[in-house]
């Protein structure tokens, strides 16, 4: 056995290079800064290290060489390389899903950043090891300390979210899988208001998170087991050969769907998704709904389009459940909540079935017509407008609030529109374009998807994503109903608290957003079109 | 060499029979554990059978993993036990439906 020195494609892995880098620095400068000094480093290296990582993945993405195959015959066509040993690939897909969230990453910091909602101290508690109710943590928030590790957090999050989906072999995709929810724990846990739900919302996403782990991690020994290899190049070629051993990878496949569908939140794998959604600090919320489903969906894209697209028979039909499943449950779900972040909660499970939808329309590009959107397109450019109508969606919850902090119930809602009609017409328009209304962002993003999977024929899908995307209508509309033609409670309704302009600039730019896309979608089509596809 | 995978089968059935059945998070997360070592012997067995180090490799990783999720697990375990002097899983149930 002969070891190779590793060659690392430094230039190319520039921005997962740098949001590691700049995680790594934050823990150092929590370490040798004073606690009341350490918030505006924080801040600026964390917004720093964001935009830098931007700048470079726009670099690298305009550099990208064809792809000439891994054999020199050019089998797979597009633009990228393997770089890492085999570990990473940056393709056009890989470098579209970084630009996005590397975006969605700045709206979070944003959000981390906001202290005038609060009074001058973060949404985040003063002192997680100081027990909820006690005199330490009444000392803590008066002495107005904060915890500002949630920014090396929030970008060590950011580093395994963009691995996830750009790695190039099983491994990877396991530890970058870790890599993102490890940090994502914690940070839930740390709300300032209502202690208790958080840490219960911490506990269970991860007590939960570990387990779906345990599965992927099983799935992936097994289709090694398959395949004699854990690169997704080795088993797509595996696959195509063929072998006796077909239940292993059958079970390896179905394992493997497991851990990544618990991280999208699809149905049956969504039990965790209102809880943490509603205890976790909402800035959190707002990331992690953003920024786990776009990385958990690249993933699951490369793996299945990759690594597994010769056994496409046999995970389609897994799909089409799941799809159907997630839609209805997440759709009939989000009608009888009366809070607002568990309704957001319900409705992402929704969104899981309609991307899922997407995912399940691949068809080799022979059989497309001419002009059609793949599916590879339709995911992404439905994983970009939902994830910016959600981070301006929780950005807004961030904002309505009465004595007891953030009010996320209903009544309190009740008359939001007459008092601040600005900020309502603003949630609403966030909501219609998740309901996937004519002009705004949502409905492109639902043509895009369930055009591409009608054209491979999963018709009996398509209807019933059309029926859940009426039926989602409903709770949507009774939402916006219930902000402005409602009486407002008796017993006190939410007001909009002024924010600063990290919080108001990130409803701003996610609204502006929403509504290009919506109006003139074309240059962000393209951008998709022009990503290619994902090379092996 | 099917012993071992037979083996590793049965160590991560009981490891996920004990997630879903016992009820303190501490024994819960020792369950998790035990799946996930059940995956390195399914990795080692594999990586002999096909005489390449990938396995082994994998399972190595595998073990770094696990301890960074056991700093991360037991600190919530932790503050959810000093909240409320219990760390069963049926009490966390202030979030529901």
């Amino acid at each position: 056995m002969e070891f190779v020195k590793p060659e690392l494609e430094y230039a190319e892995l520039l921005p997962l290079l740098i949001v590691f880098g700049g995680a790594c620095v934050g823990v150092m400068l929590e370490a040798f800064l004073p606690r009341g000094t350490r918030r505006l480093p924080q801040v600026g290296l964390a917004l720093v290290t964001v935009v830098a990582a931007l700048v470079a993945t726009v670099v690298v993405g305009m550099g990208l060489d064809e792809h000439a195959g891994a054999d020199g015959s050019g089998g797979s066509e597009g633009r990228g390389l393997v770089g890492a040993m085999g570990s990473i690939v940056v393709d056009g897909p890989t470098v579209y899903l970084w630009g996005l969230l590397l975006v969605f990453a700045l709206g979070g910091v944003a959000l981390f950043g906001e202290q005038r909602l609060e009074g001058g101290v973060s949404a985040f508690t003063g002192q997680a090891a100081a027990l909820p109710g006690t005199e330490g943590e009444r000392e803590a928030s008066t002495r107005g300390l904060e915890h500002t590790e949630v920014y090396p957090l929030l970008l060590f999050a950011v580093f395994g979210m963009l691995l996830f989906p750009a790695s190039g072999d099983l491994l990877t995709m396991f530890v970058a899988l870790e890599v993102l929810s490890l940090p994502l724990y914690l940070l839930c846990g740390l709300a300032r208001r209502r202690r208790l739900l958080s840490q219960e919302a911490a506990m269970k996403y991860f007590l939960l998170g570990a387990f779906a782990s345990g599965f992927f991690l099983y799935g992936a020994a097994l289709v090694y087991g398959y395949a004699g290899s854990v690169s997704f190049a080795g088993i797509n070629e595996a696959v195509r050969a063929g072998s006796a051993n077909h239940g292993l990878l059958l079970a390896g496949i179905g394992l493997l769907a497991v851990g990544l569908l618990f991280k999208v939140g699809a149905a049956p794998f969504q039990a965790w998704t209102p809880d943490v959604y509603q205890g976790a600090p909402t800035a959190v919320t707002a990331f992690m709904a953003a920024g786990t489903k776009v990385a958990a969906f690249g993933a699951l894209l490369r793996l299945l389009y990759v690594a597994f697209g010769g056994e496409r028979w046999s995970w389609q039909p897994m799909l089409w459940v799941i799809a159907i499943a997630s839609m209805i449950l997440g759709a009939i779900l989000a009608i009888v909540q009366n809070d607002v972040k568990r309704m957001l909660a319900y409705s992402s499970v929704a969104h899981t079935g309609f991307i899922l939808v997407g995912v399940l329309g691949v068809q080799s590009a022979g059989d497309l017509a001419q002009g059609q959107y793949t599916s590879l397109e339709g995911v992404l450019f439905y994983l970009t407008t939902y994830g910016f109508a959600m981070i301006g969606a929780f950005a807004i919850v961030t904002l309505v609030r009465d004595a007891g902090g953030e009010a996320t119930a209903y009544d309190r809602w009740a008359g939001l529109g007459r008092t601040s009609p600005l900020v309502a017409g603003a949630f609403a328009f966030f909501l219609l374009s998740m309901a996937g209304i004519p002009l705004t962002a949502g409905f492109i993003g639902k043509w895009a998807v369930f055009t591409s999977a009608l054209s491979a024929g999963a018709w009996p899908v398509v209807l019933v994503a059309i029926a859940c995307s009426i039926l989602a209508i409903t709770f949507y509309v009774r939402h916006i109903r219930l902000m402005f033609f409602t009486e407002p409670s008796q017993d006190g309704a939410g007001v909009v608290t002024r924010s600063s302009l990290l919080t108001s600039g990130t409803i701003v730019v996610c609204l502006a957003a929403t509504l290009v896309m919506g109006v003139v979608p074309g240059p962000v089509l393209d951008l998709v079109t022009g990503a290619g596809d994902f090379i092996r | 060499m099917t012993e071992y995978i037979v083996l590793s089968a049965i160590l991560f059935t009981i490891g996920s029979i004990g997630v879903l059945t016992r009820r303190n998070a501490i024994v819960v997360f020792m369950c998790v554990e035990l799946m996930l070592n059940a995956c390195n012997l399914a990795f080692i067995a594999f990586a002999r059978q096909h005489g390449n180090l990938d396995g082994q490799i994998a399972a190595f990783f595998v073990m770094v993993v696990a301890a960074a999720e056991v700093v991360v697990g037991l600190a919530i375990i932790m503050t959810i036990f000093r909240t409320r002097r219990s760390a069963s899983v049926d009490d966390v149930s202030l979030l529901k439906f």
